[in-house]
């Protein structure tokens, strides 16, 4: 693919699928900040400079997991559906429907905690849900739990949806991901790149989705007839397969506006490649099978699943460094770039990612597990590439899109405010991680309302991380919200801007 | 130097090293090449990517052997040859210890099991790190096997999230000199 137009214009926004994008944008960076100031609110809390009963502070802590987790898939969808639909025919009936689905869960989800006092966390790990000791009925795990069938099945319908809408112009799955051109033939230069990442995402999410329908039908029902009793290691199982599927596909999802984007603001061509297809086609078996590597301290578990959770977990770090990372950096390096919000936070969620997967493949090692697990490595490796990966790409493609919307002369945002919060967000953003992975240096456990004297320290300075991070997004959701609301669409007046950027 | 520390160190030494990677190429980014040297810096850039591709790929395939060769979790059937068994029991929100002290210098074979929900058994040195962990699962025995090398007061906290009780549920154990020293 060659650098293009900056606002091309098969990426327009007709009236229907512009309300629906601005649905799903405002409502997830709004629920993000929101979520963070739930976050700042326990750090602090654990910090000692909050007063947080116990009970409040793991409804908390079940709100933010699934909020922040849901709202990923929710933004990293509209990413990919933003994309996708240039080069297959989506239906925008799937895309609203997910999102009515998504907010129809949410609203399941917030009435189990607020007025259930749901606090079985977003990992609902069986049989905790029906062992609530009077902080919670099943009634409100089941409620919890109806809410997560709802939004599982908004995403399946959009994925069988793009699933369709693929097969409909590559012929079936394989093809839209390349394996045809893994070991020989000439790869076609205009074959999408967003195609081949979005064809993966459907695959492993998919299968994800259907083992979390599997394990939420089984823990309801073990809800209305607790003589049905399940097997925890079985259950436990398939909810890390869906979690762990869910929760990277946003990563995938949102690795697409790089491919996208990136190219635009360099103004130099970045070409599908062979190691390019190899590299998604190995991710998406990598994805699907490296679950193993979250119940490494259930000793149960076979050893040759523990094994591969540790193999698979390094091995998935190549396409990332050696694809994906490095060739953003190649196509960036010397390219007489003109620093704007869009370029600058989709090289630093590159950086988020890439440079997170050191923690997560270190955690992924059963030697180092048996004493990081479950301390607060964990929370620090996912937040980085989260929060300084997965968020600023979704920031990304958001100031790219109110950037079309400039009016008569379109052109990527970069006021003075935005380059101040750029660094408060980086600076916030890393104080806030280093702090988790520091404490899990330090043993200190992740998921506990009440710190020992200990681990004060690291709760200071992740609470005063998270409040800089804070600060900054307060920043971004008025910012971007309101440009969303207002302009004219992209691919309108500013249509062939390309040298805007540059 | 715990294993903690170790970890720390290759943590910040792989994700330093991801860091410069990407503040060389910021730092060159802003600079324009023309056709030649982009073609230059392309074929650069192809041989430094086999040259990390092999470095990564020894990196894991030494990693592996490191860490795998001898499988740091004990089978979990059979005679694991400990001297010294502890039967561990957790509930919301105790745990329960027979016995209650063990020796340092021997191996330590820990069975632990839930009466109720998920827990973590995490043991932590008297310094405040842990020394090792396992979960404890209803209708599973996971079989622990470790050696402590110091005497003193150990705290079993649990680290998996268990309702309400899960943060004060904890308790200790004494480690005694070893026998004969």
């Amino acid at each position: 693919m060659a650098a293009s137009t900056l606002y091309p214009v098969e990426e327009r926004l007709g009236g229907g699928e512009r309300a629906a994008f601005n649905l799903y944008m405002i409502t997830s960076v709004v629920v993000f900040v929101t979520m963070m100031i739930v976050g700042l609110t326990m750090r602090m809390a654990q910090a000692r400079w909050l007063e947080v009963a116990p009970n409040v502070f793991y409804q908390l802590l079940s709100l933010h997991g699934a909020g922040m987790v849901g709202t990923a898939a929710l933004a990293t969808t509209a990413v990919m559906w933003f994309f996708l639909r240039k080069y297959v025919r989506l239906h925008l009936w799937a895309f609203v429907a997910n999102y009515a689905l998504f907010m129809l869960g949410v609203v399941c989800i917030i009435l189990a905690i607020t007025v259930g006092g749901y606090g079985a966390l977003w990992t609902f790990l069986y049989p905790l849900p029906v062992q609530g000791m009077g902080m919670w009925s099943p009634g409100a795990s089941a409620l919890f739990l109806c809410g997560y069938l709802l939004i599982g099945v908004g995403s399946l319908l959009f994925y069988l949806d793009a699933a369709a809408a693929i097969i409909k112009v590559h012929g079936n799955l394989g093809r839209a991901l390349g394996v045809q051109w893994l070991l020989r033939g000439t790869i076609d230069p205009n074959h999408p790149k967003a195609v081949v990442a979005s064809t993966m995402v459907i695959v492993s999410n998919s299968l994800g989705i259907i083992a979390g329908a599997v394990v939420l039908v089984m823990s309801l029902v073990n809800i209305f007839f607790p003589d049905v009793a399940l097997d925890p290691l079985f259950v436990k199982t398939l909810t890390y397969w869906f979690g762990h599927q869910y929760i990277n596909a946003a990563i995938y999802m949102a690795a697409i506006a790089v491919y996208e984007l990136l190219p635009r603001y360099t103004g130099k061509p970045y070409p599908i490649s062979r190691p390019f297809l190899w590299s998604w086609a190995v991710s998406t078996v990598f994805v699907i099978v490296v679950f193993p590597h979250h119940l490494l301290m259930d000793f149960a578990q076979p050893r040759w699943m523990s094994i591969t959770g540790q193999v698979v977990s390094w091995t998935a770090g190549f396409p990332v460094f050696l694809v994906t990372a490095y060739g953003a950096l190649t196509n960036l390096y010397r390219s007489g770039i003109r620093w704007t919000m869009p370029s600058r936070l989709l090289i630093l969620g590159l950086f988020g990612w890439a440079a997170g997967i050191v923690p997560a493949i270190i955690d992924g090692t059963i030697r180092n597990n048996l004493v990081v697990h479950n301390t607060q490595w964990v929370p620090g490796h996912f937040h980085f590439y989260l929060l300084i990966g997965v968020l600023p790409l979704v920031l990304a493609v958001l100031y790219h899109v109110i950037g079309s919307r400039a009016g008569r002369a379109p052109a990527p945002p970069n006021s003075g405010a935005d380059r101040l919060s750029f660094p408060l967000y980086l600076v916030g953003g890393l104080v806030f991680t280093f702090a988790f992975l520091d404490a899990g240096r330090l043993s200190v456990a992740r998921r506990m309302a009440e710190h020992w004297d200990a681990w004060i320290f690291t709760d200071r300075m992740g609470s005063v991380g998270a409040l800089l991070v804070v600060l900054a997004m307060l920043y971004f959701t008025v910012r971007l919200s309101l440009g969303l609301l207002g302009g004219a669409s992209p691919g309108g007046s500013g249509a062939g801007a390309a040298d805007a950027a540059r | 130097m715990d294993l903690q520390d170790s970890i720390w160190a290759i943590a910040l030494s792989g994700m330093g090293l991801v860091t410069l990677g990407f503040l060389h190429v910021v730092s060159q980014a802003g600079r324009s090449a023309d056709e030649e040297a982009t073609r230059r810096s392309a074929r650069t850039a192809n041989a430094l990517r086999r040259w990390l591709f092999g470095v990564l790929l020894v990196g894991f395939l030494g990693g592996t052997w490191a860490t795998l060769h001898r499988f740091p979790i004990p089978a979990q059937s059979g005679d694991l040859g400990a001297p010294q068994v502890v039967d561990v029991v957790a509930r919301m929100w105790s745990w329960e210890f027979k016995p209650e002290s063990v020796h340092a210098g021997s191996a330590v074979e820990f069975r632990v099991s839930s009466a109720d929900v998920n827990h973590g058994f995490a043991i932590y040195s008297p310094a405040g790190r842990i020394v090792a962990q396992t979960q404890a699962m209803p209708g599973y025995t996971n079989r622990l096997v470790h050696t402590f090398d110091e005497p003193g007061t150990y705290v079993v906290q649990c680290l998996e999230y268990c309702g309400i009780g899960h943060g004060p549920m904890k308790a200790s154990f004494e480690v005694v000199a070893a026998q004969g020293s």
